[in-house]
């Protein structure tokens, strides 16, 4: 139960992140953070005591305890995900920071009202 | 950018090659080991990005081969698309079907048509990264 | 039949795709490659909500069958819903890809647009027909990601920082919906969207339902952009190029956002009290902040940003009435016709806001500036555009005989029949309000004197005309759509498949 709480709270620790810093960078920081602990969370979910990995080996015996391998396809695809969110903020984040010159986001608000 | 020292280059130059091997090997296996296509394609991006880095920007015709990794991505995301709907008009008309014969689990030549998806996709993941990473560094020089 | 239901997804993935590869080759007509794509589609949705209005269609991808009944594969399903939200996003991509041949010639890396064009109609496609929980949330990524770029085409100033706002605000959301899906995995160690149904059947409800009810609300909610995770809205749909706006606003705040949410509260969990008021409060306060924040806005693409906030609180209000209703299990043909007239005016909405936000972009292509202060008189110059500007500003604001009306009219009569009267008011008040804010946007824009060195704006392409005229038929045709007999066959389906109408 306690590992389920720590990764809850490393969310917690990404949303502030995101939240209260003032650097473009950072915020991406706190972002990205937040997809590691929730991947985390996700392969938490499918273990199972004793188990092994989902690899099927026919030298070995029967009976054989496996690991839930659903919840790894499921995180597989969602890092490719994250990896393609993280690419395009940065993207972002230079060609913002050629026409801005400054990284600050208090000084990036043109759109107002 | 200029490169790194002389020492670097040589180690890299030797060890990238390794590298890409690796990568390969992770991609063939995919159906009997962890890994994949998703995987053993970042791997061997990396083996390109190695040498990059280590060699210096000024070194190599940066936009040429910016075009052609994004041909190689394109080419690779529809030959995947094509040989999963080659399932649809094929045989037995389902999308994603899996036509070629299975073998004995455990050999390399098994699983039908997983091992072709692997290579596709590692090809596509491959040329992906590596067009991320350009598009960075040539922004960068033209600054 | 069941076997051309992949094509809505393959087809174009395929063309996105396929033009990275051959654009130098033909460099004139891959332009025209995904209007054609989406026209072909656009006719097999239409064949299949005409074919089989009331049945499901299912289709097993790869083609693995249950096993002891636990189905086990992702399965595609298509039903009334699914087939009538696949009309509105080909339909809508069909004519914004129209209308973008000409317009994006002012901007550079045309081929990157209709990469990215294609990707976000697949992404939007394979959301509404999927019945798979990961699978659903994959796609909504793919559209997703697909529309921040779109956002920041331009890369002005203003395009770069709405879309980073866009991007971060989207990003938490996709967080969330992740988070509550997993909990959704592991309370029932299934991802079907069927198979949950039938499990939560069973089980009473508790507090883990709530909990992920509540995140699947927060995550909706901001991709659908409801008070009070509306502030990406107005950056991000008033920065983008015109034909981006009018699918954004038009199609993906319905498709990700709405689309979802009814498929999920409806279908997979059960209606619940707590819950039921929890979304109408959401919709009633989106409905009336929406209108008043957009009375006070000079920019004309800003206001029409805000007006998507407030019409899109009309359509949760309705559903959030219609569950309210189904959870004290009071009269069942108050909800029916609530769920009626809240889907209504969600296909509506996207006909007169894409129409709306392509005047906005004809207005600029041919002046330059979208600044209500700066414009005026265009009634003259821009005879097309006016005329089509007028029709969608009667249809948005509730005048007969365009669509509006009649849709409003049925969420005021279900509100009044289940005796919400302060809800009907205040749905008659915000249509009042919105009649005043489309008053100001005509006067200022269209019917105004012309101002210096305007007499030499010259009407836009023919193709962008092409995609206004028939977008403004379709207001008025889309009101034939109440009477009864036309009713059963387009309409229905899609609440049958929410609320059984036999029972």
């Amino acid at each position: 139960m306690l590992n389920y709480i720590l990764c809850f709270v490393l969310f917690l620790v990404g949303l502030y992140g995101v939240l209260t810093r003032k650097n473009i960078i950072k915020i991406i920081i706190g972002l990205c953070i937040m997809e590691y602990s929730l991947n985390l969370f996700f392969i938490m979910i499918g273990y199972i005591k004793g188990g092994v990995a989902p690899i099927v080996d026919l030298s070995s015996s029967q009976n054989v305890k496996y690991v839930d391998p659903l919840p790894q396809a499921i995180v597989l695809t969602a890092i490719v995900i994250g990896l393609a969110t993280t690419a395009l903020l940065l993207a972002i984040a230079i060609k913002l920071y050629k026409k801005y010159k400054t990284f600050d986001i208090d000084k990036i608000n043109n759109l107002k009202g | 950018m200029k490169g790194m020292t002389s020492i670097v280059k040589k180690v890299s130059a030797l060890i990238s090659g390794l590298v890409f091997l690796y990568g390969c090997y992770i991609i063939f296996h995919g159906h009997l080991t962890p890994g994949g296509g998703f995987a053993g394609g970042t791997i061997i991006a990396g083996s390109f990005i190695l040498l990059i880095i280590a060699n210096g920007i000024q070194y190599f015709r940066l936009k040429k081969e910016k075009e052609e990794s994004s041909l190689a991505e394109g080419a690779g995301i529809l030959f995947f698309l094509l040989f999963a709907a080659g399932g649809l008009l094929l045989t037995a008309h389902v999308f994603f079907r899996n036509f070629l014969p299975y073998g004995t689990p455990g050999n390399l030549l098994s699983a039908g048509v997983i091992p072709l998806y692997n290579i596709f996709v590692g090809i596509e993941v491959a040329a992906g990264l590596l067009s991320i990473f350009l598009a960075f560094v040539i922004y960068k020089k033209e600054d | 039949m069941d076997s051309l239901i992949p094509l809505f997804v393959i087809i174009p993935l395929g063309i996105a795709f396929l033009i990275p590869l051959i654009w130098k080759l033909i460099p004139s007509v891959f332009k025209y490659l995904p209007a054609t794509g989406i026209l072909f589609l656009l006719v097999l949705a239409f064949y299949i909500l005409i074919a089989n209005g009331n049945e499901t269609l299912i289709y097993k991808v790869g083609g693995w069958e249950p096993v002891k009944n636990v189905p086990i594969g992702i399965h595609l399903v298509v039903d009334g819903l699914a087939a009538s939200m696949l009309i509105i996003i080909n339909l809508i991509g069909f004519l914004a890809g129209i209308y973008a041949i000409p317009y994006m010639k002012k901007f550079t890396g045309e081929n990157y647009f209709f990469v990215l064009f294609s990707l976000m109609v697949a992404g939007m496609n394979g959301v509404v027909i999927t019945g798979d929980l990961f699978n659903m949330f994959v796609f909504l990524e793919i559209s997703v990601i697909s529309s921040y770029a779109l956002v920041a085409f331009g890369s002005s100033k203003d395009e770069l920082e709405a879309s980073f706002k866009y991007q971060v605000l989207g990003g938490i959301a996709s967080l969330l919906i992740l988070f509550a899906l997993a909990i959704t995995y592991w309370y029932t160690s299934t991802l079907n969207m069927s198979d949950i149904s039938h499990l939560l059947k069973q089980a009473p409800v508790n507090k883990v339902t709530i909990f992920i009810q509540l995140f699947l609300i927060a995550g909706f909610g901001l991709k659908a952009a409801l008070i009070p995770f509306h502030a990406w809205l107005p950056d991000a749909h008033s920065s983008a190029p015109s034909p981006i706006s009018a699918m954004l606003s038009g199609v993906l705040i319905k498709a990700i956002g709405i689309y979802a949410l009814l498929r999920l509260f409806f279908n997979m969990f059960r209606v619940t009290y707590e819950i039921s008021i929890i979304i109408t409060l959401i919709g009633v306060l989106s409905m009336v902040i929406g209108v008043i924040l957009a009375i006070g806005q000079w920019d004309m693409k800003r206001l029409f940003a805000y007006h998507s906030i407030s019409q899109m609180g009309y359509v949760i209000m309705a559903a959030g009435i219609a569950m309210i209703i189904l959870a004290k299990g009071g009269n069942r043909n108050i909800a029916i016709l609530s769920l009626t007239g809240g889907l209504f005016h969600m296909f509506n909405h996207s006909v007169f806001k894409g129409l709306l936000f392509l005047n906005a972009g004809s207005v600029e292509y041919a002046t330059g500036t979208r600044n209500l202060k700066d414009l005026g008189g265009l009634s003259e110059v821009l005879p097309v555009t006016s005329a089509t500007s007028l029709g969608a500003s009667l249809s948005i604001s509730g005048i007969p005989p365009f669509n509006g009306f009649f849709s409003k009219l049925i969420i005021i009569i279900a509100a009044i029949e289940g005796r919400f009267y302060f809800l009907a008011l205040l749905a008659v008040i915000v249509s009042i309000i919105t009649l005043a804010s489309f008053m100001k946007v005509q006067r200022y824009a269209f019917l105004d004197k012309l101002k210096k060195g305007g007499s030499n704006i010259k009407e836009v392409p023919f193709l962008m005309c092409f995609s206004m005229i028939i977008l403004v038929i379709l207001c008025l045709v889309m009101s034939l759509m109440a009477i009864p007999g036309i009713r059963e066959t387009f309409l229905m389906p899609a609440v049958n498949s929410l609320i059984s109408l036999k029972m």
